[in-house]
């Protein structure tokens, strides 16, 4: 049995990496998996410099997730790379490092700097962030800017670029095709939905951002219903996110087209998902005799 | 090490309006101290994220936890339902508690307001010093009065004036002409705000428990922050991560 994959030329030795910013760097989470067993690592989004993040409260429950506004707060990458890459590179899986900024050149500041180290295998591109006024999503809601901002840090990225996609966009295959075309490497999707939640009792928003992300297992048809379209659209390996808690989920995305999985928000509820999705992957390839998981992308019928 | 584990449900009962006495048993309880809190999560998939609930008892053998919680939503709500030999699942031991060393044989207020009075609790039996109790409820039910009493001289401030001092903490304090070295407390914003003032006045140490909405509880998602006068390690932003560098912060450290 073989649960290898390969983005970008960079092999995993299973499909399971974490959802940017519901892992941190891995260290609150080491604590309860083993790091090693997973196929990859994306850290929570850094910028080139620190960013204090949004006012509280900047989380709240809604019905099966979750909507955050924790707004990008990051120690900025010089702190990062001599502190968390040095933690992660002790384990046996790969580094993506989350990328954000409010303008291209913050973009191309970080980018660079993680050119130079050979612990980060790939880049994922935050262009979607809903909860960051200025920059970030502007990059992924309109299919030229995402174009020009694609191509640009292909200009500079010495590791494989994956661009992050927003799924507050009218046609998503629009915008994956636009950021194939720049030359993105891959893609991953879906970023969070952009929510609302009011306090009834207070006439208050439950957020001080008022807006928040959506994630958690009530978001997962809009995510597998996006990947299985941009399959469609594009060439370029996808990276399937959006409520995934179980094995079972995580194939439906690799059925619908993704080439890997990430687990989010269902690191809160359950510390040992990511772990419990790569074993659950496991048996369902002996149930169901499946010898290589890259047989699996794709393959609904 | 923190685990998300399986508790069994032992006892529970309603001891004030909307507020819950639950005793659990889970392996946890060995590693639990005064000021730290559990994750609680609810059966229902619907309600997704841990409730975080501060740790009121642990008992003798170190193999149970008590928690004492108001029915605040749908979540404590279901909690609110278990009994006896129900199982529910729990993520913990979280937080960093109260630091026992900094009172250690001096005189010291350990003070609770409302659904704050129950980390006092373990905090009384615990405290090696001079203790003097000081708890605000809103009317004549008192809950965990009597388990307090056996640790400490305990001090009431009631909001409508049944029972001690009318008013709040502060003002239990005024009337009751107390004076403290160290200060501990856990309860609203206000206050822990006129607790920071009153130790800043004094030149006192205050170690105030803050709350604020949680999603992870292990520090990884940075919903629940707390401005600080420093630089705080994780982000270099001036923003402590409550579940983890907290509950319990020095009065000094935070802006509130």
């Amino acid at each position: 049995m073989n649960t290898k994959v390969t983005i970008a030329g960079v092999e995993l030795k299973n499909p399971v990496m974490t959802g940017s910013g519901t892992f941190g760097s891995g260290m609150e989470y080491g604590e309860f998996v083993d790091l090693n067993q997973l196929g990859a690592v994306v850290t929570k989004g850094v910028a080139n410099v620190p960013w204090p993040g949004n006012p509280t409260p900047r989380v709240t429950e809604v019905y099966g997730g979750m909507l955050n506004a924790i707004g990008l707060q990051n120690p900025g990458i010089d702190v990062f790379m001599e502190r968390d890459i040095p933690f992660l590179k002790q384990y046996d899986t790969k580094i993506i490092v989350n990328v954000c900024g409010k303008s291209v050149e913050d973009y191309v500041e970080v980018v660079e700097k993680l050119g130079d180290s050979k612990d980060v295998a790939m880049l994922e591109i935050n262009v979607s962030c809903p909860n960051v006024k200025e920059g970030a999503i502007a990059f992924g809601q309109k299919a030229d800017a995402l174009y020009n901002i694609t191509s640009e840090l292909k200009k500079h990225a010495k590791q494989p670029i994956i661009m992050k996609l927003s799924p507050n966009v009218t046609d998503i295959t629009e915008m994956a095709r636009a950021a194939e075309a720049a030359g993105a490497d891959a893609l991953s999707l879906i970023n969070t939905i952009t929510g609302m939640k009011i306090d009834i009792h207070r006439r208050k928003f439950a957020l001080a951002n008022k807006t928040g992300g959506m994630s958690g297992p009530a978001i997962k048809p809009v995510a597998v219903r996006m990947v299985y379209q941009t399959a469609q659209a594009v060439k370029i390996p996808i990276i399937g996110m959006g409520g995934i808690a179980t094995a079972e989920d995580a194939i439906e995305f690799i059925l619908a087209g993704a080439t890997a999985v990430s687990v989010g928000a269902m690191n809160f509820v359950n510390p040992y998902t990511t772990v419990e999705v790569v074993k659950g992957i496991e048996d369902y390839m002996r149930r169901y005799n499946v010898e290589n998981l890259t047989d699996l992308i794709g393959a609904v019928q | 090490m923190k685990e998300k584990v399986t508790a069994l449900v032992i006892s529970q009962q309603e001891i004030a309006e909307n507020i819950f006495d639950m005793w659990i048993e889970t392996k946890l309880a060995a590693e639990a101290h005064p000021g730290q809190f559990i994750g609680v999560f609810p059966k229902n998939k619907s309600t997704i994220l841990p409730r975080p609930i501060s740790i009121c008892e642990v008992n003798e053998e170190k193999t149970a936890l008590r928690i004492v919680y108001r029915i605040a939503g749908q979540g404590t709500k279901e909690f609110s339902s278990y009994t006896a030999g129900d199982k529910v699942d729990i993520l913990g031991i979280l937080g960093n508690g109260f630091p026992l060393e900094a009172g250690k044989g001096k005189k010291t207020f350990l003070m609770g307001g409302g659904i704050g009075v129950p980390p006092i609790l373990q905090l009384a039996k615990e405290l090696d010093a001079e203790k003097q109790v000081v708890v605000g409820y809103r009317d004549n039910n008192l809950f965990l009065k009597e388990d307090l009493d056996k640790y400490a001289s305990v001090y009431v401030a009631t909001e409508d004036g049944s029972v001690g001092t009318k008013g709040n903490v502060m003002d239990a304090i005024a009337a009751n002409a107390l004076d403290a070295e160290v200060i501990y407390a856990c309860g609203p914003m206000p206050m822990l705000r006129a607790i920071k003032k009153y130790a800043e006045e004094k030149g006192i140490k205050a170690y105030i428990s803050l709350e604020e909405h949680m999603a992870c509880g292990v520090g990884a998602c940075l919903g629940c922050v707390v401005k600080t006068k420093e630089v705080d390690h994780h982000s270099h932003v001036n923003n402590a991560r409550i579940c983890t560098d907290g509950p319990v912060f020095d009065a000094e450290e935070v802006n509130i």
